[in-house]
């Protein structure tokens, strides 16, 4: 990327954190606590997830026979369906079943996919969009920003103003009430005239020929009742076997997307439907209502032979993946969003339909955090199916100018890797280098021509402060220092894993480990293990991710098999290894590196559990502390141990509630995204400078949330271990 | 159909801001007309004991509905947990009648209370078998949140109340 490039992508960025940012935040809020509270209220949330999970992948598993089985339904029933190609076919189609009458819609994304709204009006037929918020932005010709409530990005005086200028009512419209009624009735009559009724559809069940289809407003039921002519576009991926199937999804859909126990409608059409349709002034027959199935591929079929992409296909548009995005949260889609989707889950889906060019706009707002994997209501790995994207996106880059990175990065990339991704993925190299030439290398580093090169050539933002490498490395002072308990009064073996972080920069939160481990009689091991593959993973260079994670398994693996227990203090590197591992290390080496490896404060939290004498470790005395735990952290669970022991130890702890810190490994270096890394930290920083936590201790588990921190605040934070540690 | 699910159909047609009227057959007119504000429009109820009153227009003109503050309906069924009535609109205009009017009245027998959705969904599947064309699973009013707060009443009712038939 060109540093061209990169100040346009750091402009568009900015001037949607101005525009429409404040709006994004605040809507997505309420539907992220919405679904953890909704969530909360379920006894069988995991169980239904894993329900509904199996029956999309047996549903893909066998669309071709669903397709078939679907067909001969609907057909049975009176109405036909067409399975359509691509854009075109599925266009070509309802062109001539809509015949240039006026076509009343209610809100369905695979109609957007296709843009049927732009083909239809270019046969002069009227094309209305009824749900209101699409009807807002088809007045103010503007994309969605979300997939659910694609005027997200609006807030109701922008909306009053729109309104007011475009209809110019003899009274204008100012309440969210009086935009309601107005839109009713401007729409009512659309309805009324309207021939035909375009929906989505959320679900069509292959054995009967159900469509489900999941609202709030009534506009669907309108758009099928006062019509003559129901077409339904849905993509083929809809597709689930039985009406039984859809128990755990309605259940799941509207508490995973706007928080919601249950939408107002969830309305099961088995059509032609029997109810009576508007003639002139009078109801009628509805006997005669023709409907028209079109099911789109558009290259699904191609996504289900992928083993990578395969799982966008469970994905069932909930937009839990975008509200729990601290990203998304911040810049909304129009930002974190290709041709037609966005959030998370939107990089799998643009790359199936749309091409790697559209995933490549904004695949790299996905940083990793891993919160929207445990809120996707069919545990979709959206996080690897970015990585994965990533890659691709990668290898199919030119490489004129690998020579200049090439002796500092030895990785396993073909060329072509973006300069900027190489330099980040190979932090490990940089940093044994920094190391070795620290104090040195800081000081160059530091240098006004030093930083503005980085900026220009790699697109390092010089308004960050760098990291500052110790000369000695943790284990470098390991090996001289040597354990400090023997082997016979040890209670347990542990092998502390060296992250690079705290391997060259963070050194003192290693050896703070180290002691307060030995005080509750662990004997402790400095391995030196590389780099975990975290740094290369989050860039998408997957080979390079997967060699480091050979590497660091052969540096631990003679500690695993001799039973001692792998602690790690970087959560982003321990849920490599409970994570990522398992798509990158053989079965077994994987199952025994997650048995035996656990977070540093979980770990603590164990001993002290299972006999560990607390009076070993310094008092709290009531000491108040501001807690920042790790997104990655908090996906696994293991936030609730720091609190547990720092509370036990007599600290008065608060924690933070938001999804990730913003920096977000390498993300917050960036100049294209420093702005909106920095956006993001601010949210934090807010929670930790109220009235309650202004004077607390900060303390952060992440190198990332503690960079991130020590820049935004005045305070300097340190890791949880520091405060367990004597010295 | 014991205590239990009733209970809990009524708390949570509470929480969606659903009023729950229970009745029985002998008082069901003088339950019903003070529920019924004119002008009113309904589909005949399915329940043998019980009819609606004469001044409901059961066969309305596109002009009645549109004008309509009450839309009176049987629903085919409730469920419990969600506090839903599921209209299963035919020939009869149960559908249009539901959703034109400022109100929508759901009449539903108390033996018709499902207890959850995986009842509810293999009633619904035996229903669509047996050739039932639509079934609306309705929870509250209808709602928008799209013109910047949250709105009752967006394309359809925005009032729900629900008639208990105790003894169908």
């Amino acid at each position: 990327m060109s540093a061209d490039t990169r100040r346009q992508k750091a402009e568009r960025i900015r001037h949607l954190l101005d525009t429409e940012g404040d709006a994004v935040h605040e809507n997505t809020q309420v539907f992220n606590e919405g679904r953890y509270e909704s969530t909360a209220n379920l006894d069988d949330y995991d169980e239904l997830k894993n329900e509904a999970r199996a029956i999309k992948e047996d549903a893909i598993e066998r669309l071709p026979e669903l397709v078939d089985q679907v067909t001969e339904a609907v057909e049975a029933n009176g109405g036909s369906v067409y399975v359509a190609d691509d854009a075109a076919d599925a266009n070509r189609y309802i062109e001539e079943v809509v015949d240039g009458r006026d076509v009343v819609k209610s809100k369905s994304m695979t109609s957007e996919e296709i843009e049927v709204n732009e083909s239809l009006e270019a046969r002069d037929g009227d094309v209305w969009e009824t749900d209101l918020a699409e009807f807002v932005l088809q007045v103010a010709d503007e994309a969605p920003s979300h997939i659910v409530a694609p005027a997200i990005h609006k807030s109701r005086e922008e909306i009053a103003a729109l309104f007011n200028e475009v209809f110019d009512p003899e009274e204008p419209l100012e309440t969210a009430e009086e935009l309601t009624r107005f839109a009713r009735e401007y729409l009512g009559e659309k309805i009324l005239d309207a021939e035909v009724g375009m929906t989505g559809a959320n679900f069509v069940t292959a054995d009967t020929g159900t469509l489900a289809l999941v609202t709030s407003e009534g506009n669907a039921r309108k758009c099928v009742q006062a019509t003559d002519t129901h077409v339904a576009v849905a993509g083929v991926e809809k597709l689930v076997p039985s009406v039984e199937d859809l128990q755990p999804f309605v259940e799941l859909i509207g508490r995973s997307g706007t928080g919601q126990d249950i939408t107002s409608y969830i309305s099961l059409f088995t059509p032609p439907s029997d109810s009576p349709t508007f003639g002139g002034n009078e109801l009628e027959s509805g006997d005669d209502r023709e409907f028209h199935l079109v099911l789109i591929d558009n290259g699904r079929m191609e996504m289900r032979e992928d083993d990578q992409l395969r799982e966008t296909l469970y994905c069932i548009r909930c937009s839990a993946c975008a509200n729990s995005c601290a990203n998304f949260q911040h810049v909304g889609g129009h930002a974190f969003g290709g041709e037609t989707y966005s959030g998370g889950i939107a990089t799998g889906w643009e790359a199936g339909v749309h091409g790697e060019d559209s995933a490549a706009e904004f695949n790299d707002l996905c940083t990793g955090c891993s919160r929207c994997v445990n809120q996707c209501p069919v545990n979709i790995d959206i996080p690897w199916i970015n990585t994965v994207v990533r890659d691709r996106i990668n290898r199919g880059e030119d490489g004129d100018f690998d020579f200049l990175v090439e002796g500092l990065t030895p990785d396993e990339e073909p060329g072509g890797v973006d300069l900027q991704k190489r330099l980040f993925g190979n932090f490990d190299t940089l940093a044994k280098l920094g190391s070795a030439f620290a104090p040195l290398s800081n000081w160059a580093a530091r240098t006004g021509p030093a930083r503005s090169l980085l900026e220009r050539t790699l697109g390092v933002d010089s308004r960050r402060e760098l990291p500052e490498f110790e000369r000695e490395s943790l284990v470098e002072w390991f090996e001289k220092r040597g354990p400090h308990v023997g082997r016979d009064e040890a209670r347990r073996q542990v092998a502390l894993y060296p992250d690079a972080y705290t391997n060259y920069v963070r050194t003192e939160r290693g050896k703070a480990a180290v002691r307060v481990l030995e005080a509750l009689d662990i004997r402790v091991d400095v391995p030196p293990a590389g780099e975990s593959g975290r740094a290369p993973l989050s860039q998408g260079m997957v080979s390079t991710a997967q060699s480091n994670a050979d590497a660091v398994y052969d540096a631990l693996a003679p500690a695993i098999a001799a039973g001692h227990d792998v602690v790690v203090i970087e959560p982003s590197d321990l849920a490599m290894f409970h994570r990522e591992y398992e798509r990158l290390l053989p079965e077994d080496d994987y199952a025994a590196l997650h048995e035996q490896s656990y977070e540093l404060m979980e770990y603590v939290y164990g001993l002290l559990e299972n006999g560990g004498d607390i009076d070993v470790l310094p008092g709290g005395d009531d000491e108040r502390i501001a807690y920042h735990s790790h997104c990655q952290q908090r996906t696994l669970d293991l936030e609730p141990y720091t609190v547990a022991v720092l509370e036990d130890c007599g600290f008065d702890v608060t924690t933070s509630d938001v999804e990730c810190c913003g920096m977000a490994g390498s993300f917050g270096y960036k100049s294209e995204y420093y702005e909106l890394s920095v956006d993001v930290g601010e949210t934090l920083v807010d929670e930790f400078t109220t009235e309650d936590t202004a004077d607390r201790t900060v303390v952060a588990s992440g190198t990332s949330c503690l960079e991130q921190l020590d820049a935004l605040l005045t305070r300097r934070p340190a890791h949880p271990v520091r405060l367990l540690d004597t010295q | 159909m014991s205590a239990e699910p009733i209970a809990t159909f009524e708390s949570s047609l509470d929480e969606v801001g659903v009023e729950l009227v229970r009745t029985t057959a002998d008082e069901f007119a003088s339950t019903l007309s003070p529920l019924l504000d004119a002008p009113t429009v309904g589909t005949s109820l399915p329940f043998e004991t019980v009819s609606l009153p004469d001044s409901v227009e059961t066969d309305p003109s596109i002009a009645d509905l549109e004008a309509a503050a009450t839309g009176v309906t049987a629903a085919g069924y409730g469920i419990a947990d969600y506090g839903s009535v599921i209209i299963q609109g035919g020939t009869d205009g149960e559908e249009p009648v539901s959703l034109y009017a400022d109100e929508h009245v759901a009449v539903v027998a108390a033996s018709d209370v499902l207890p959850d959705m995986d009842a509810t969904f293999d009633q619904l599947a035996e229903d669509i078998r047996n050739g039932v064309g639509q079934s609306i699973i309705a929870t509250g009013p209808s709602a928008t949140a799209d013109m910047g707060s949250l709105v009752t009443g967006a394309h359809g009712p925005m009032d729900v109340t629900v008639v208990l038939l105790e003894d169908k």
